[in-house]
């Protein structure tokens, strides 16, 4: 009864907070956490209602110190919630979904916190942009996580992000092999072929003004078809291997470079085109030393689309036929084996890697075209 | 006239020599499997009517762009639309998964980026996520959705809808936030000088400006969900649609099936641009915007 008397005395700054503590309140007058033995020991059951009620009391804290403790209780209660979830799977009860909406809205005031500073350092501010998406992905995991396991949702439908993480350690070889066969092989060797053909018949066509009058109004509607049905064609005519799967990249990145180039090119200024006239320069040197670096955020635009087009294709392509090794063929082979664990693997994988692709590409782009505006503002 | 020399008469010329250049290839590639029919039934054709046999397999490596035509026509036309032979009966179940996904997406992405641009929370931890899960190759993640939602006892239209929603919701919301964030500092001010209240600043500012950026990510946003439905129903071995008639056309060889299957995936595709184009010029006129 004394820890219920004790409550009067706190008092949270924001809706968040008590939201947060009547979801506390609600927790507490529906005990245990879990239905099934051996639930939950009285420590940590304990130890979770100190570090939210330290989480809710944060606010009255200087802004710093609060912010620590909003992340350090939520997210340690968050913690010590999953933690006693592994082995009593699927007999959650009501306080426990109660606790954990607590603690989520805890750390949703954390973020909000945090999104308040006004950082002066340029480390910090970095940092900050860091941090605030992280704790934001962070709970969709604890969340999805939470749910799995709690509810007991069967295996075959959804695995909790732990399991999925262990399958990842587990096949790293599977995982290797697959990367190799469809990024290494397909997508680079396609990205390449495909972004510099784009590349170059953009030029040509900026040579000769008949060809891009033209090709435009083609590539701007190409653009919107579905391309990626000719992934069978692709497949019949170059076989099962990777060069199938290079050939349906090729297609899909060629147009993008194309479309993004003929506008970059087009978008130097008439005075600067007019100061390369009036220095007698020829059109390579025009092209070369104005033009292009003009066009590099078209480019740059066309190269950062091509990188998740290239892995789309190469993956949609490999379900049309592909020798037993593979990210797509892997995915459709393992849905078929229910071994759904290893399918989530070969997706967290794939999403690493556009996210490396992605920013490997805005690397380039920030390095060569530091001048522009956009990237000198921050 | 102008328009006509500028526009008209290159493009017709390049579609032209895309069309020669089909020919050619055709010819190129059906060339080994025709010899090889020509020398188990030892016989030995002229040049002119070797080119034509060519051109007249039944299971060419490609096809010549007049047996496309006539298998699109033949499957298009002179099929009854309740066929499941008839292009037009599967690119109808295309359309309706393409079409439910594409309104999800819209609505989805607007209120995300309602969301983001009135909550500063959202704005810096949602953006992030919003632009990296566009590096996320989602299409590979269709056959896991499809068999999961499957299993759960969801099927049919839902599962490819909600692929589509998926592709389409990505351009809305960043074209929306770009779009609620169009009004200049000026314009807001002339709100707050009103004493207009923050619902009156949305409806009468942000939204009339956001509408034209609304309108053209929804034509890039209908082209994606349109690939979207495609490739949902590849996995599942559905039995109808585009995406169907493509696995059953790589199946059983059937190119020419592909082909054809592809031009019906490129007129929806074309058209549902279109429409949202037209949509978003009426839109324009009636908000009194005139011709530039």
């Amino acid at each position: 009864m004394s820890s219920i008397l004790s409550l009067s005395s706190i008092t949270p700054r924001s809706w968040q907070g008590y939201a947060a503590l009547v979801l506390f309140v609600g927790a507490l007058l529906v005990l245990p956490l879990v239905s099934a033995t051996p639930g939950y020991g009285i420590a940590t059951t304990v130890s979770i209602f100190i570090l939210l009620l330290v989480a809710i009391e944060a606010d009255n804290f200087p802004p710093m110190i609060g912010v620590v403790l909003l992340f350090l209780g939520a997210h340690g209660a968050a913690w010590m919630l999953l933690a006693g979830i592994t082995g009593n799977e699927g007999s959650a009860r009501a306080s426990f979904y109660l606790l954990l909406a607590a603690a989520w809205f805890l750390a949703w005031r954390c973020v909000t916190v945090l999104s308040s500073f006004r950082p002066t350092s340029r480390w910090a501010s970095t940092a900050l942009r860091l941090i605030i998406p992280a704790i934001f992905g962070a709970w969709i995991l604890i969340i999805w996580e939470a749910v799995t396991r709690g509810a007991g949702i069967p295996f075959i439908l959804l695995p909790p992000p732990s399991a999925i993480g262990a399958r990842i350690v587990g096949s790293l070889p599977v995982l290797a092999a697959d990367v190799r066969q469809t990024i290494f092989k397909a997508v680079i060797f396609g990205y390449v072929v495909g972004s510099s053909a784009g590349f170059l018949v953009a030029i040509a066509a900026d040579r000769v003004p008949f060809l891009r009058r033209g090709l435009l109004p083609i590539g701007n509607m190409v653009s919107a078809l579905p391309i990626i049905g000719v992934a069978p064609i692709m497949v019949m005519w170059f076989g099962f291997d990777w060069q199938s799967k290079a050939a349906v990249v090729i297609i899909m990145t060629f147009f993008p470079m194309l479309v993004n180039t003929v506008a970059g090119l087009a978008a130097s200024g008439h005075m600067e085109r007019d100061l390369m006239r009036t220095y007698a320069s020829s059109y390579w040197q025009t092209l070369f030393k104005l033009r292009l670096p003009a066009a590099a955020p078209f480019i740059f635009n066309a190269l950062k689309i091509n990188s998740t087009l290239a892995l789309i294709g190469a993956i949609v392509a490999e379900f049309f036929g592909t020798p037993v090794v593979g990210m797509g063929f892997r995915i459709s082979t393992e849905v078929g084996r229910m071994n759904i664990d290893m399918v989530w693997a070969e997706i967290a994988v794939a999403a690493l890697a556009g996210s490396v692709f992605y920013g490997v590409v805005a690397f380039f782009e920030r390095a060569i075209t530091f001048w522009h505006p956009s990237v000198r503002g921050g | 006239m102008d328009s006509f020399r500028d526009k008209i008469v290159p493009v017709t010329s390049i579609l032209l020599g895309v069309v020669v250049v089909w020919y050619v290839m055709a010819v190129i590639l059906n060339t080994p499997f025709q010899r090889d029919l020509d020398r188990r039934a030892n016989q030995t054709p002229g040049i002119v009517e070797f080119i034509g046999k060519t051109l007249a397999q039944p299971k060419p490596t490609l096809p010549a762009p007049h047996q496309v035509a006539v298998n699109f026509f033949e499957n298009t036309f002179l099929r009854s639309i309740t066929s499941n032979r008839s292009l037009v009966y599967n690119a109808w179940v295309t359309l309706s998964s393409t079409l439910l996904g594409f309104a999800f997406g819209t609505a989805l992405g607007i209120v995300i980026a309602v969301g983001i641009v009135h909550v500063a929370t959202l704005d810096r931890s949602l953006m992030p996520w919003i632009i990296a899960s566009q590096t996320i190759p989602i299409l590979a993640v269709a056959p896991m959705i499809i068999v999961v939602l499957a299993a759960v006892g969801i099927t049919g239209l839902i599962p490819k809808a909600l692929i589509s929603t998926y592709l389409s919701f990505f351009p809305v919301a960043v074209g929306m936030v770009k779009g609620l964030r169009s009004p200049e500092l000026t314009h807001l001010d002339l709100m707050h000088t009103y004493n207009a209240s923050p619902s009156q600043t949305f409806w009468k500012l942000r939204v009339p400006a956001s509408v034209p950026f609304l309108f053209t990510s929804m034509k890039v946003a209908v082209a994606a969900s349109l690939v979207g439905a495609i490739v949902g129903e590849l996995p599942t071995g559905a039995v109808a649609g585009i995406g169907a008639k493509l696995l059953a056309g790589a199946y059983y060889s059937q190119t020419i099936d592909i082909w054809s299957a592809l031009v019906a995936g490129s007129v929806v595709a074309a058209l549902l641009v279109m429409l949202v184009g037209i949509a978003g010029r009426l839109v324009d006129r009636a908000m009194g915007g005139r011709p530039a």
